[in-house]
C-alpha cells in the first residue's frame, strides 16, 4: 500500500457499488444499491460507478447504467469466475487504490459480507454494516430522524457536528449510515470520518430500486483498469457450487418466514401449499409450530421455538398459531410480525405487528395476491 | 497443532432490552451470555479435538468479568483461556477489535495445522466483520458461514452457505473458520470438567503485553482511534402493542401489503 494515502480526504471523489453476480447473473441488490447510490452521488455531486467482477461478464455491465449508474468498472479474468475471497479482495484494493473512491457500498449478501471486512482491513478504513438507510444530505437526514428517531429536535440539530480525536468535525460530507443492532432494538448512524473510501454493506431487500431507463443504459461506460491476479494468490479453492434443493430450509438465514399451527388443520395439505406459495411470493421459507412437527405433517427441521429454532427474520408471517410462550421464545425478535388466526383473543396478536383476525385458508390467498400486486408496483 | 476459538460476552438480546435516555443500551440490567455462534465455534474446536487431539484455546476481548464466561467455556473441554482486557481497547469498533484480537493471537502463536475459530456474528451488533478482518491482518485464508467441517492433515475442507445454495470450498492450515449454528449441536459443560475450570492455564494480555506487537496501531484502537465512529444512536418510535387490522377480506390484504411496500418490508 506504498503511495495509497487514505487519509488525504480531497483525494477521493465518487461513489461506488459491488455489483455481485452469480452465474454470470446481476443479482437484485445490485440494482438497488446503484439506484441508492444515485441518490447519494447526487447529493454529493459526484458520479457512481458500479464494479463488477467475473469471467466474460461486460455484457450483463451496461443494465446497471439504467438504475443510475454512470459507467461500470468491469475487472474479467478466469481466475474470477466464481467468488473467491482472495481474488475479489485483491482485484478490488488495487482499483480502489488506483481511482480512490469517496464512498464504497456493498448488499449484505452472505458474499457481500465476507468480501467487504476483508476488503476495508485491507484498505485501512471502516466499514458499517449491514446498513438500512444512508444520507449524505444534513436536511434529508435530519428529516430522516425526525420521522424515525423518538429523539427531540436539540439533539437533532446538534448532529451536524461530531467530535472526532477530541475535535469537532463537521460531519455535512460525510455519509451518514444507520443500521440496526441489539436485535433491532437500537438504531445507530455511523459515520467514518478520518478514512476514505467510507464503505458500507447495504441490507438486501431495503433500498428502492429506480424505474430502469433503457436510454441511460445504453450510455453507460465500461472502464476496464488493469489489475494484477494470478493463481498463486488464491490460497482457497472452490470445489463446488451447489444452488439449493428448494426443500432445503434454512429458517434461521432466512429474511421472510411462513409458518404454519395446528390451524391448517382441517386440511393440511392446502394449507401448507398455502404457506409455501406466499412464502415464495416473498422469497423467503416455510416454517412451523411444534403442533405440526409432532403431528407428522412436517419435518423437525421446521420448527420455530424454544425447541426448535430461534429466528428474527424481517417477516415472520404466523398462519394459525395461538402464540404458546414457547413458539413465541423463538419468534418475537422478527423485526415484522404478522399473524392470521380467527380467534381474536390468540396470544399471537400480543406480539403481531399486524393481525388480522379470519380463515387463513381464505385471507391467505387473497394476500398473496395483494403483496404480488405490490411488487409488481416496484 | 491448536483451535484458536474467538468469543464474546454479549447481553442476551432475546430479553428484555432497555435503553437510557440518552439513546445507549441500559447494559446493567440485561444479563450476559455466551454469543450463540461462538458456542457453536467453540463446539467445532472441541470437535476437532476428540478427533485429533489438538489444544483448544479461548480467546475473548472484553472487560474483567468475562473471566467467568471463559472458565465456563475451560468447563466445557477448552484447555486453556486468554482474557484481552485493557481500558485503551473499550469503545473499539470491529477494525479496532480484530486488531487488537489479531495482535493477541500472535502472541499466542499461529502455526501450520492450527485454525482460528469465529462465530458468524455477535448479536449486540450483528456485525460478522470482526471474523474476516482478523482473518486478513493475520493473512489468513478465510471460509465464512461454515456448516460442515472435514479436516485431514492440513487440508480443510468446508460447506459454505449462501443464501440460495452452498460452495464446498477448499484451503490449508492455518485458516480462519466463521462458525454458523447449523455446524453442530455445543456439549454442555461435563462436571470433571467444572472441577478443572479454575485449574487451567488462564491468562490475562493487556495494553502493555500488546501495544508493540506489530499489528497494533496505537491511533486506530479503541474509541477514539477506530475508523467508524457513532454519529448519533437512537430508539425507533414504539411498536406500540401492534396494529390489529379491520376485517378479514380482500380491502384488508391489499391494506397490508401497502403499508408493508411503503415501509419498505417486502
Ligand atoms: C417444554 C416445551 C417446549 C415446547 N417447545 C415448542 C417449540 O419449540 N415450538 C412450538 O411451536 N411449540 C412448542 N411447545 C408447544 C407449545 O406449548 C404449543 O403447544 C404449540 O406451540 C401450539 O401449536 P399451535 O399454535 O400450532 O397449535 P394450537 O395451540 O392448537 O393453535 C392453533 C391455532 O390456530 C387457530 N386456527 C384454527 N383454525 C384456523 C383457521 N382455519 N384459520 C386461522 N386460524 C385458525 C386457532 O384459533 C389456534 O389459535 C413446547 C411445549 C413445551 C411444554
Ligand atoms: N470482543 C471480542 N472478543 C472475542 N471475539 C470476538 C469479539 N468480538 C467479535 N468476536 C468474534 O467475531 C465474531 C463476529 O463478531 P461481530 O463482527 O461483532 O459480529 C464473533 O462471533 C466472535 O467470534
Amino acid at each position: 500500500m506504498s503511495t495509497f494515502n487514505n487519509t488525504d480526504l480531497a483525494a477521493f471523489k465518487d461513489v461506488w457499488v459491488f455489483c455481485e453476480q452469480r452465474q454470470g447473473k446481476l443479482m437484485s441488490t445490485d440494482f438497488e444499491l446503484i439506484s441508492e447510490g444515485r441518490k447519494l452521488a447526487d447529493e454529493l455531486g459526484v458520479k457512481l460507478y458500479g464494479l463488477l467482477l467475473g469471467d466474460a461478464v461486460e455484457g450483463i455491465a451496461k443494465e446497471l447504467g439504467g438504475y443510475g449508474a454512470d459507467g461500470v468498472i468491469v475487472c474479467e479474468s478466469p481466475l474470477l469466475k466464481e467468488y473467491t475471497t482472495d481474488a475479489y479482495t485483491k482485484v478490488i484494493c488495487q482499483v480502489i487504490e488506483e481511482l480512490k473512491p469517496e464512498a464504497f457500498l456493498i448488499g449484505a449478501t452472505n458474499i457481500g459480507r465476507d468480501l467487504g471486512p476483508r476488503c476495508a482491513a485491507r484498505l485501512h478504513t471502516g466499514l458499517c454494516a449491514d446498513c438500512t438507510h444512508l444520507d449524505v444530505d444534513m436536511g434529508v437526514y435530519k428529516d430522516f430522524l425526525r420521522e424515525s428517531s423518538t429523539l427531540d429536535e436539540k439533539r437533532i440539530e446538534g448532529t451536524g457536528t461530531a467530535l472526532v480525536l477530541g475535535k469537532p468535525h463537521d460531519v455535512s460530507r460525510d455519509l451518514k449510515m444507520t443500521r440496526p443492532a441489539f436485535g433491532g432494538h437500537l438504531m445507530a448512524s455511523i459515520i467514518c470520518p478520518r478514512f476514505r473510501p467510507t464503505m458500507a454493506t447495504v441490507r438486501p431487500g431495503v433500498m428502492k430500486k429506480a424505474e430502469f431507463d433503457q436510454a441511460k443504459a445504453d450510455a453507460c461506460e465500461i472502464i476496464k483498469p488493469n489489475f494484477e491476479l494470478t493463481a498463486a494468490d488464491l490460497q482457497t479453492e472452490v470445489l463446488e457450487v451447489k444452488k439449493a434443493a428448494k426443500k432445503l430450509v434454512d429458517l434461521i438465514g432466512a429474511d421472510y418466514i411462513v409458518s404454519v399451527g395446528r390451524g391448517i388443520s382441517k386440511d393440511v395439505e392446502g394449507g401448507i401449499k398455502l404457506a409455501e406459495e406466499l412464502a415464495e411470493v416473498l422469497g423467503g421459507v416455510v416454517g412451523s409450530s411444534r403442533a405440526v412437527v409432532d403431528s407428522g405433517w412436517m419435518t423437525p427441521d421446521h420448527q420455530v421455538g424454544q425447541t426448535g429454532k430461534t429466528v428474527h427474520p424481517k417477516v415472520y408471517v404466523a398462519l394459525g398459531i395461538s402464540g404458546a410462550i414457547q413458539h413465541k421464545a423463538g419468534m418475537q425478535d422478527s423485526e415484522c410480525i404478522i399473524a392470521v388466526n380467527k380467534n381474536d383473543t390468540a396470544p399471537i396478536f400480543e406480539v403481531a405487528d399486524y393481525g388480522i383476525c379470519g380463515d387463513l385458508f381464505k385471507v391467505t390467498p387473497m394476500l398473496i395476491e395483494a403483496i404480488k400486486a405490490e411488487k409488481a408496483k416496484k | 497443532m491448536k483451535a484458536i476459538v474467538c468469543v464474546k460476552q454479549v447481553p442476551d438480546t432475546s430479553g428484555k432490552v432497555s435503553v437510557n435516555e440518552n439513546g445507549t443500551l441500559d447494559r446493567a440490567s440485561m444479563a450476559t451470555i455466551t454469543n450463540p455462534d461462538d458456542l457453536n465455534a467453540v463446539e467445532a474446536a472441541l470437535a476437532l479435538k476428540d478427533q485429533t487431539g489438538c489444544e483448544v484455546v479461548v480467546v475473548t476481548m472484553g472487560p474483567p468479568p468475562a473471566e467467568g464466561m471463559l472458565r465456563e467455556l475451560l468447563a466445557r473441554g477448552a484447555d486453556r483461556a486468554v482474557l484481552i482486557s485493557g481500558r485503551e481497547f473499550g469503545g473499539s469498533d470491529t477494525f479496532a477489535t480484530s486488531q487488537i484480537i489479531a495482535a493477541g493471537i500472535n502472541k499466542i502463536g499461529i502455526e501450520k495445522g492450527d485454525i482460528v475459530f469465529c462465530g458468524r456474528q455477535a448479536i449486540d451488533g450483528d456485525t460478522a466483520q470482526v471474523g474476516p478482518q482478523i482473518g486478513e491482518k493475520l493473512g489468513l485464508p478465510q471460509i465464512t458461514y461454515v456448516a460442515e467441517i472435514q479436516k485431514d492433515g492440513d487440508t480443510v475442507i468446508c460447506k459454505r452457505m449462501l443464501e440460495d445454495g452452498y460452495m464446498m470450498i477448499k484451503t490449508q492450515t492455518p485458516c480462519l473458520l466463521t462458525c454458523i449454528k447449523e455446524l453442530n449441536e455445543p456439549r454442555y459443560m461435563s462436571v470433571g470438567g467444572i472441577f478443572d475450570a479454575y485449574s487451567k492455564p488462564f491468562q490475562v494480555l493487556g495494553y502493555d503485553d500488546l501495544k508493540d506487537d506489530p499489528l497494533i496501531e496505537l491511533d486506530t484502537i479503541g474509541l477514539n482511534g477506530s475508523p467508524t465512529n457513532i454519529l448519533t444512536s437512537f430508539t425507533p418510535p414504539q411498536k406500540g402493542a401492534g396494529m390489529m387490522l379491520e376485517g378479514s377480506d380482500k380491502a384488508t390484504c391489499e391494506k397490508l401489503a401497502g403499508i408493508l411496500a411503503k415501509k419498505h418490508i417486502i
